[in-house]
């Protein structure tokens, strides 16, 4: 048994070396292109040693079997072999997928007929496929006999293990499950089976042997990370009801975590932020940061949320944010420029193209609603509404992405209050919008009075903004959010 | 509408019921939500005794076979732009258009009773008995032509371990040429071993004879498939949005709409192809593989733009997905940091936007 477990444990590793032999025989067959995963080569003699003791001990391997493809009906001779779902070294049970092959415009799933280990695949994606020929090789575990129409008769009469006790009636089940019987001791009989016709799968040995034992079985011999088995509450209560006396707690039983790094290259978008922020971060960032009190921010929105809604759209607070911002660029264009990469010229940007960070599947993508000193605060509600939908359906274009002047981010909305935004090329200033939150504050009379707050953080370029610069745009764009009737002197 | 058990599904009904054919009629027009239900009853219903026949009809969207490609098969910009979604079904053979002008047959039976030319003559004896006179015949290629030349039908087949269907469509009153622009790329140089579809002409039912409207036809059609198989079926109703009735089946619309089974499937293929940017001719070649940019090299002038701008771009498309908006993100990223010389900038985002094009 212990070495039948030390078998399966090992699989993997047989698996690997297996697809490395096989590799080798290819390298020089040339039979098929082989869009194999290569094995790595480096392996230690410990482990050709535990082959080696892996040969020996499995004295059960079968014999290879040729599968052959069988008929598809309509007459049909030859089919194109579309797409393989094993490789060589793949272990599969009867009934698995094997490949799907086309004919005729039918799609066909050909399913394997018996349980082992691939060996050879006949044919490459593509090429056509004759009925009646070999398909794959597969090395059979011991004990299998090439039955001729296996898939239309489950109930096989081929029977190796004599110690198993039927009593009188026929249990139907595939050697494979009848092998995992006979290593656990089972009797079949006492199974019962959830198959058709009563027929005992490989799950209802599984679920017996969990009963019997309380202890749950990994799900399959060849997961890289083996879940370790829970403490059974069986054997940890022993332990509860007589604890030494100089130990206080119970000691657990520690799980061993078998988990392994993974390591993969940067690509797409994520190389091209490394770039991107790469650059930015040379430049001299500077921070500042303050409260806005949008108490009657807030009582604007709630009224006109309903006018909005009747026009079909969703109102936010970010168009109030981003018209205000755009006002406020109107006095200081410093904020809505751009330099060259040496830092010799300046370009004032007229377009106040206002970007918005959004959270897609895609990762932080910043869409810009364009002309912004043009656009009433619906009218950025619309527009920020058809960014939301393409940015959450995956569909933003270069249009979209590109030719920011200005950008804000809502982290507040996932949450946050202070952040220190980093400026997005080729822009020179940034802010981030911290949550809202209900706070008490002091009132003109001296009152405590309920306060709704936010705090934004701006960052800008050093080199081009100073501090006095940010800080009137700032205080300018705060007094537009905390008195919004004032913005209306000022719309554009 | 049959009267079903409290809490049974679809397959204990039927089962239950012992009914030896079945005949039943989606309420759904989602393309992913018939697919789902046609793989559903392919995987639960229990076909070694009975047959099934199934009626559905999809909202405007295109449908790949199993294997094809669909930037060589469909014009995706255009659908993009008019919302027409594309879904890959689970059988093989060509492209076609679905709208509600098309109905789809699909007929389940065991693999041993599986017969094309059954089912289609159970199509075609539905529209004579509706028109008597009306020339419909089915090809050997598993086509139905009208008047000898016109295609009205195409057909596709999946067959599995012991279960296989058959589905068909027919053309009485599609949108033709929306059907005709859909359907041709906008891609131009792929080179692949996909299935390629054969464009044929086409011609509505209802353009023959306006009384062919599409429920007139179903009607036909489940009267003539009881017929031909010899049992009584009142047709059934089913919503394949109610999970309760099919257990799983809102998982399996739900992959049949992921991006990994419809583009990520595409068998491998290679794009070589070039355009104009800014008066100089940009040649393109990627390989694409499981959806995924397996190579990508670029000829571009070198008095044009610094040639690292290439070899940056084509670093940074590696190992991305061939979706325009993955490219979108990435070349937005890069144009960040591109130089802001006005001519070169100019070029590199005319470069950047008809890479994304190609996709």
């Amino acid at each position: 048994m212990a070495a039948l477990t030390t078998v399966r444990g090992s699989l993997p590793v047989l698996r690997r070396l297996v697809s490395m032999q096989c590799l080798h025989k290819f390298c020089s067959s040339k039979v098929l292109k082989a869009p194999f995963v290569c094995a790595p080569y480096s392996y230690s003699t410990t482990l050709l040693q535990q082959h080696r003791f892996f040969r020996t001990s499995y004295a059960a391997a079968g014999p290879i079997l040729p599968f052959k493809l069988s008929d598809i009906g309509e007459g049909i001779m030859e089919v194109t072999v579309k797409e393989w779902y094993v490789k060589v070294g793949d272990r599969v049970s009867q009934f698995d997928s094997i490949c799907e092959v086309q004919s005729d415009k039918a799609s066909v799933t050909i399913t394997s007929r018996y349980d082992g280990v691939i060996r050879k695949l006949y044919y490459d994606v593509d090429s056509i496929a004759f009925v009646g020929t070999p398909l794959v090789d597969i090395e059979t575990d011991g004990g299998q006999a090439p039955e001729e129409d296996v898939m239309e008769t489950p109930a096989l009469s081929q029977e190796e293990h004599t110690h198993q006790h039927i009593r009188g009636h026929k249990t139907q089940a595939t050697p494979a499950v009848r092998r995992l019987a006979m290593e656990n001791n089972i009797k079949l009989s006492e199974v019962v089976g959830s198959g058709k016709d009563g027929r005992i799968l490989k799950e209802d040995i599984l679920n017996f042997i969990a009963k019997q034992t309380g202890a749950i079985l990994p799900p399959s011999p060849f997961q890289e990370i083996q879940p370790p088995p829970p403490a059974p509450a069986a054997a940890a209560k022993p332990q509860e009801k007589k604890p030494p006396p100089s130990i206080p707690t119970p000691i657990a039983p520690r799980p061993v975590f078998t988990g392994k790094d993974r390591t993969e290259p940067l690509k797409g978008f994520q190389k091209a932020m490394v770039k991107t922020m790469t650059a930015a971060l040379k430049i001299p960032h500077f921070g500042y940061k303050d409260e806005v009190d949008l108490t009657q921010l807030v009582r604007l929105r709630s009224e006109l949320k309903g006018v909005a809604e009747s026009r079909g759209v969703r109102l936010s607070y970010m168009p109030f944010f981003i018209k205000a911002a755009s006002l406020g660029l109107l006095h200081f264009p410093v904020l809505n420029a751009s330099v060259d990469e040496a830092c010799q010229n300046i370009t004032y940007k007229a377009a106040h193209n206002i970007g918005l960070a959004m959270d897609t599947p895609q990762g932080l993508l910043v869409p810009n609603v364009k002309n912004v000193q043009m656009l009433s605060v619906f009218e950025i509600a619309v527009e920020l509404n058809r960014l939301q939908t393409s940015g959450a359906s995956g569909q933003l274009g270069t249009a979209d992405l590109t030719g920011g002047t200005f950008t804000l981010s809502n982290i507040g909305s996932i949450g946050g209050t202070y952040a220190k935004p980093v400026v997005l090329l080729p822009e020179v200033a940034i802010g981030a919008l911290g949550k809202l939150q209900v706070l008490p504050r002091f009132n003109a009379k001296d009152e405590v009075v309920k306060a709704h707050i936010m705090n934004v953080s701006w960052s800008a370029d050093h080199r081009i903004i100073d501090g006095a610069t940010m800080c009137r745009f700032s205080n300018l764009w705060k007094s537009y959010l905390e008195n919004p009737a004032s913005m209306v002197l000022d719309l554009k | 509408m049959a009267l079903v058990k409290k809490n049974s599904t679809l397959k204990e009904y039927f089962e239950d019921a012992w009914k030896a054919g079945i005949v039943l009629k989606s309420a759904s027009t989602d393309v992913f939500q018939n697919l789902a239900l046609e793989d559903w009853i392919h995987e639960h219903i229990d076909v070694q005794q009975r047959s099934a026949l199934l009626m559905w009809r999809n909202s405007s969207a295109v449908v790949i076979g199993r294997h094809q490609n669909p930037w060589q098969e469909c014009n995706l910009n255009l659908m993009r732009s008019m919302g027409i979604p594309l879904a890959r079904r689970r059988s093989g053979g060509g492209t076609v258009f679905h709208d509600l002008g098309n109905i789809n047959l699909t007929f389940f039976t065991s693999k041993k009773k599986y017969d094309r030319h059954r089912n289609l003559r159970v199509v075609t004896g539905a529209l004579k008995d509706l028109r008597p006179d009306l020339d419909v015949s089915a090809t050997d290629r598993f086509d139905i032509v009208l008047n000898g030349v016109y295609k009205i039908s195409g057909t596709a087949a999946k067959l599995g371990r012991t279960a296989a269907y058959h589905h068909c469509t027919l053309l009485c009153s599609s949108d033709r040429s929306l059907l005709s622009s859909v359907l041709q790329t906008n891609c131009k140089g792929i080179k692949s071993n996909a299935t390629p579809s054969v464009p044929s002409p086409v011609k509505n039912l209802q353009d023959e004879d306006p009384s062919l409207d599409p429920s007139a036809i179903m009607g036909a059609m489940a009267s003539r498939y009881c017929a031909e198989f010899g049992f009584d079926s009142p047709v059934i109703t089913v919503d394949p949005s109610v999970e309760q009735l099919m257990p799983g089946i809102q998982k399996m619309a739900a992959d049949l709409q992921a991006w990994e089974w419809v583009y990520g499937r595409t068998p491998k293929f290679s794009i070589c192809t070039s355009f104009m940017a800014e008066g100089a001719n940009i040649g393109l070649d990627m390989d694409i593989k499981n959806g995924i940019v397996e190579k990508c090299a670029m000829d571009i002038p070198h008095h044009w733009l610094p040639p690292e701008v290439g070899k940056e771009l084509c670093s940074a498309l590696m190992g991305i997905r061939f979706c325009p908006s993955e490219v979108a993100a990435v070349v937005a990223a890069l144009m960040r940091t591109a130089s802001r010389a006005p001519d070169l900038a100019k070029k590199t985002q005319s470069l950047y936007e008809n890479v994304v094009a190609v996709m």
